[in-house]
C-alpha cells in the first residue's frame, strides 16, 4: 500500500466516490481536478476523468487496477455505471431542484391534485353529465318546506335548491374557480414582482437616489400591508362592483405587497452576495448585473409563494363571493358562490355547501402541497 | 513610477440614520490615509487582524467601494478620478480573485458563462468559438478539464472553484490581480496547490499581485514586499525577509509573536506579546497613534497625541511609530501588556498586586521569558501562550 503514491490513486479516485455518488451523482467527475499538484493534475485530469463513460472503459484496461480491484471496487463501480447520469454538462440549479421535486412525495400529491383540478377545468363543461344552470328537477325540490334530493342514479351528488344537478354545477365550476386563482395570482405576482424589483434594483445598485426611490415605493406598500386584506379586498370590491372580474382584482391587490416585498427583499441579499460583486469587479454592466445575477437568483422563493398564493386566492376569491360580491350570473357557476348560496339551506342540506367547500379545500391543499415542496427543494441549505 | 500607487487613499462609510429623511451621524475610517506602491511583477502582501480595513484597501484599488479621498494611480490614471463607465472598462486590466470561492460564482451559471461574462462586458473575442477557445486555455493554465465548461460551481470542490475564481480573472488578461484572503477558505493541502499555481502563473504572465491575507505564512511564502494594517492604516512596510526577521512596529512584533514555531524548544522559550483590549472601533479611532491604546511600549508623550507616519528607516522597511528607534536598541522597555500580570490571574494568586506596571517595566523584557521557562511544568502550552 505504501508504493500506492499519486500515481495509482488518480484512477481510483473516480472509483471511491461513486458509493455516495448515487445520491450525488454530480460531485463526483470533477473530483480529479483536485488531486496531485496543479502541473501533475492538467494531464491526467482530461486523459482519466475526461467523459464519464470513457472514464470506465479506460479504467477496466489499466492492469493497474483491475489487479487491484476487490469486490468492493467491482460493486463500486457497477454502481458507478447505473447511477451515473451520462452528461458532459453538468445541471443547473433549477433541473436539481425539478429532480428533487420529482422524488418529494408532497410534491407528487400536490402535483396529481393540481392535475386532476386542472383537467376538471378545462374539460368539465364537456364531461358534465347534465346542464349546470337548467332547472331540470324543479318540481322535486321545495327548499321552502325543507325538501331536498340527495344523490341518487340519475343525479350523482343530488339536486340544488332550484333542481339542478349538483355534480354538473361543480364540474362547470372548476374552470371559473381556477381562471380566479390564476388571474388573480397572475396580477398579485406581476405587479408584485414589478414593483419589487424596481425598488430592489434602485436599492441595490442605484445608489443614493435609489435608495430614496426604495423608501417612497416601500413605505406605501407598507401601508398596503397595513390594511387587512379581506377589508382591502371588500372594498375594492365594493367600489368596482359585483362580478367575477372584481373578485379577481380584489383578491390579486391584496397579493401584491406580498410579491413585492418578498422580490426586493430576495434581491437585497442576493445583491450583496460576492458574486455581484465579482460580476461588478469583471466589469459588467449594472443593467446586466441586475437581470443575469441578482433577478434570477431571487426567484426562488417568489415562485414557491406563487403557487402558495394560489391556494389562497381560491380560498379568498371564495370568500368573497361567500360575502355576496363575486359573480351573481347563474350561467357560470363558481365554486365559492355555490357555497355562499348554500348556505341557507344549511340545516336541510349541509351537502350541498360540504361539496364545493370540500373541492375548495382538496383545491388549495393541492398547491399548498407542491409549494411546500418547491420550498424545500429550492432551498439553498439542501444543494449538494 | 510604480504600477500602481496609492497616497493617502481613505474610505470612510458614512453611518446613517433615520427612515426617509436621513443623516450622517458619523463615519467609520475603514482605511484611513494609506500610501503604497506595487511594483509591475511583484507581489505586494497586505496582513492584519479581522477588521483592519485590508479587504476595503482592496476593494477600494477596484473601486467596489467608494473612494472618500486619495489617488489610485495605475499606470498613470487616477482611478479615484475615473467617470463610472471609464473605471468599468479599466477593471479589465485590474482583477480580483475573492475569498469564498462559492459564494463568488452565480450558482446558477455554468462555467463557460461565467468566464465567458467578462470577456462579453469588454467586448472581447467576437465569435462564441472564439471565446471559448480561450477560455479553455485559460482553463488548461488554470488545471481544470475540458469538460468543465458545462458544469455548475456547486459541482466542483472548494480548490476547483477557486481555479475557477482565478480563470475568470485571467481570461481577461490583466496587469493586476487583487487577491482577497485566496486561500483561507481552502484546505491547507489545498492552499499550497493554490498558491503555488499563483505563483507560476505570475511567472508565466508577468502578473502583479495584491494579495490580503490574515496568514503570516501565506503572505510570506508570495510576497515581495508585505504591509502590516492595523485599524485602517499601514503601521510598518518592508521586504518580506526584512519584515520576519526583524519585525519593528510593535503591533507587527506582537503579530509575529503569535505565530508558533515548529522547534519546541524555541517554542517554550520564545517571547510571546500579549496584546491587551480589543480592536478599537474604526468609527471613532483613537487620537494619536492608532495602536497606542494596546502598546506594550507605550509612551507618557508622544503616543496618544501625534499621529506617526510611515518613515523609511533604511532598506526600504518603514515602519509607523514615534520610537522605533528606542524600542529596536532596547533602551525602551515594553510596559504593562507583556504577560506576567496575565499569568497572575492563574499561577500566583495576588503576589503584587496594583504594582504591575511598574515592576514589570523594571525587569523589562527578561520579565517576558521568565515565567515562560518556569510555566510549562504546570500549565504547558496554555501557559506558555500567555507569557
Amino acid at each position: 500500500m505504501s508504493t500506492e503514491s499519486n500515481e495509482p490513486r488518480e484512477p481510483r479516485e473516480p472509483d471511491t466516490t461513486p458509493a455516495d455518488g448515487a445520491a450525488a451523482p454530480e460531485t463526483d467527475a470533477p473530483e480529479p481536478g483536485t488531486t496531485g499538484s496543479p502541473a501533475a493534475s492538467t494531464a491526467p485530469t482530461a486523459s482519466t476523468a475526461g467523459d464519464p463513460p470513457a472514464t470506465g472503459a479506460e479504467r477496466t484496461d489499466s492492469p493497474l487496477t483491475k489487479a487491484r480491484m476487490s469486490k468492493g471496487d467491482k460493486i463500486d463501480r457497477l454502481a458507478q455505471l447505473t447511477a451515473r447520469r451520462e452528461t458532459s454538462s453538468g445541471d443547473s440549479l433549477w433541473v436539481a431542484a425539478f429532480r428533487r421535486l420529482r422524488s418529494s412525495k408532497m410534491a407528487i400529491i400536490g402535483a396529481v391534485i393540481i392535475g386532476v383540478f386542472v383537467v376538471l377545468a378545462i374539460i368539465g363543461p364537456w364531461i358534465a353529465p347534465y346542464s349546470p344552470t337548467a332547472q331540470s328537477w324543479r318540481g322535486e325540490v321545495f327548499s321552502n318546506r325543507g325538501i331536498f334530493v340527495g344523490p341518487r342514479a340519475e343525479n350523482w351528488l343530488g339536486l340544488d335548491n332550484l333542481g339542478r344537478d349538483e355534480l354538473s354545477r361543480l364540474l362547470v365550476g372548476a374552470r371559473q374557480t381556477l381562471l380566479v386563482g390564476i388571474v388573480a395570482t397572475l396580477i398579485g405576482f406581476v405587479v408584485g414582482a414589478l414593483i419589487g424589483g424596481v425598488s430592489g434594483a434602485a436599492l441595490a445598485l442605484g445608489g443614493r437616489v435609489g435608495q430614496r426611490i426604495d423608501a417612497v415605493v416601500m413605505r406605501f406598500i407598507d401601508m398596503m400591508l397595513a390594511l387587512p386584506s379581506l377589508l382591502l379586498a371588500v372594498s375594492i370590491a365594493a367600489v368596482m362592483g359585483q362580478s367575477l372580474t372584481t373578485v379577481m382584482i380584489a383578491v390579486g391587490v391584496v397579493q401584491i405587497p406580498i410579491f413585492a416585498r418578498l422580490l426586493r427583499g430576495s434581491m437585497l441579499a442576493q445583491a450583496n452576495a460576492d458574486y455581484v460583486l465579482a460580476a461588478r469587479s469583471l466589469g459588467v454592466k449594472r443593467r446586466r448585473i441586475v437581470l443575469a445575477h441578482v433577478l434570477p437568483n431571487s426567484l426562488g422563493p417568489v415562485i414557491v409563494q406563487t403557487t402558495l398564493v394560489l391556494a389562497t386566492a381560491i380560498i379568498e376569491a371564495a370568500a368573497l363571493s361567500f360575502l355576496g360580491l363575486g359573480n351573481l350570473d347563474a350561467a357560470q357557476p363558481e365554486w365559492g358562490v355555490m357555497l355562499a348560496q348554500s348556505q341557507r339551506f344549511f340545516d336541510q342540506a349541509p351537502m350541498l355547501a360540504v361539496y364545493p367547500a370540500l373541492g375548495i379545500i382538496i383545491t388549495a391543499l393541492g398547491f399548498t402541497l407542491l409549494g411546500e415542496a418547491m420550498r424545500e427543494a429550492l432551498d439553498p441549505k439542501l444543494r449538494s | 513610477m510604480s504600477l500602481l500607487e496609492l497616497s493617502d487613499v481613505k474610505v470612510h462609510f458614512p453611518v446613517r440614520k433615520g427612515i426617509l429623511f436621513d443623516r450622517v451621524v458619523g463615519h467609520v475610517q475603514a482605511v484611513d490615509g494609506i500610501s503604497l506602491s506595487v511594483e509591475a511583477g511583484q507581489t505586494y502582501g497586505l496582513v492584519g487582524e479581522s477588521g483592519c480595513g485590508k479587504t476595503t484597501l482592496g476593494r477600494a484599488i477596484l473601486r467596489l467601494v467608494d473612494i472618500t479621498d486619495g489617488e489610485v494611480v495605475f499606470d498613470g490614471t487616477d482611478l479615484a478620478q475615473l467617470p463610472e463607465e471609464e473605471m468599468r472598462r479599466s477593471r479589465r486590466r485590474l482583477q480580483m480573485v475573492f475569498q469564498d470561492p462559492l459564494g463568488s460564482l452565480n450558482p446558477r451559471q455554468n462555467i463557460e458563462s461565467i468566464l465567458a461574462e467578462g470577456m462579453d462586458a469588454h467586448g472581447i473575442g467576437d465569435t462564441r468559438e472564439e471565446r471559448r477557445e480561450r477560455i479553455l486555455k485559460v482553463l488548461d493554465r488554470v488545471g481544470l478539464p475540458d469538460h468543465a465548461l458545462g458544469r455548475y460551481p456547486h459541482e466542483f470542490s472548494g480548490g476547483q472553484r477557486q481555479r475557477i475564481g482565478i480563470a475568470r480573472a485571467l481570461v481577461l488578461e490583466p496587469d493586476v490581480i487583487i487577491c482577497d484572503e485566496p486561500v483561507s477558505a481552502l484546505d491547507v493541502s489545498i492552499q499550497a496547490q493554490v498558491i503555488n499555481l499563483l505563483e507560476e502563473l505570475q511567472e508565466q504572465l508577468g502578473l502583479t499581485y495584491v494579495v490580503i491575507a490574515h496568514d503570516l505564512a501565506v503572505v510570506r511564502h508570495i510576497s515581495d514586499v508585505i504591509g502590516v494594517m492595523y485599524l485602517g492604516s499601514l503601521v510598518e512596510e518592508a521586504p518580506s525577509d526584512d519584515l520576519y526577521a526583524s519585525p519593528r512596529h510593535p503591533y507587527t512584533k506582537a503579530l509575529m509573536s503569535a505565530v508558533p514555531v515548529p522547534d519546541p524548544e524555541v517554542e517554550d522559550t520564545r517571547e510571546r506579546i500579549l496584546l491587551t483590549g480589543d480592536l478599537p472601533s474604526p468609527s471613532n479611532p483613537p487620537a494619536g497613534c492608532r495602536f497606542h491604546t494596546r502598546c506594550p511600549w507605550r509612551q507618557p508623550t508622544r503616543c496618544d497625541t501625534e499621529r506617526p507616519g510611515l518613515t523609511d528607516i533604511g532598506g526600504g522597511h518603514k515602519v509607523a511609530c514615534h520610537f522605533v528607534n528606542e524600542i529596536a536598541s532596547g533602551e525602551l522597555a515594553p510596559t504593562s501588556a507583556l504577560a506576567p500580570d496575565m499569568l497572575g490571574d492563574s499561577e500566583s494568586p495576588v503576589d503584587d498586586p496594583g504594582g504591575d506596571s511598574a515592576g514589570d517595566s523594571g525587569e523589562g523584557e527578561d520579565a517576558a521569558s521568565g515565567p515562560a521557562s518556569g510555566a510549562p511544568g504546570s500549565g504547558g502550552k496554555a501557559a506558555g501562550t500567555n507569557a
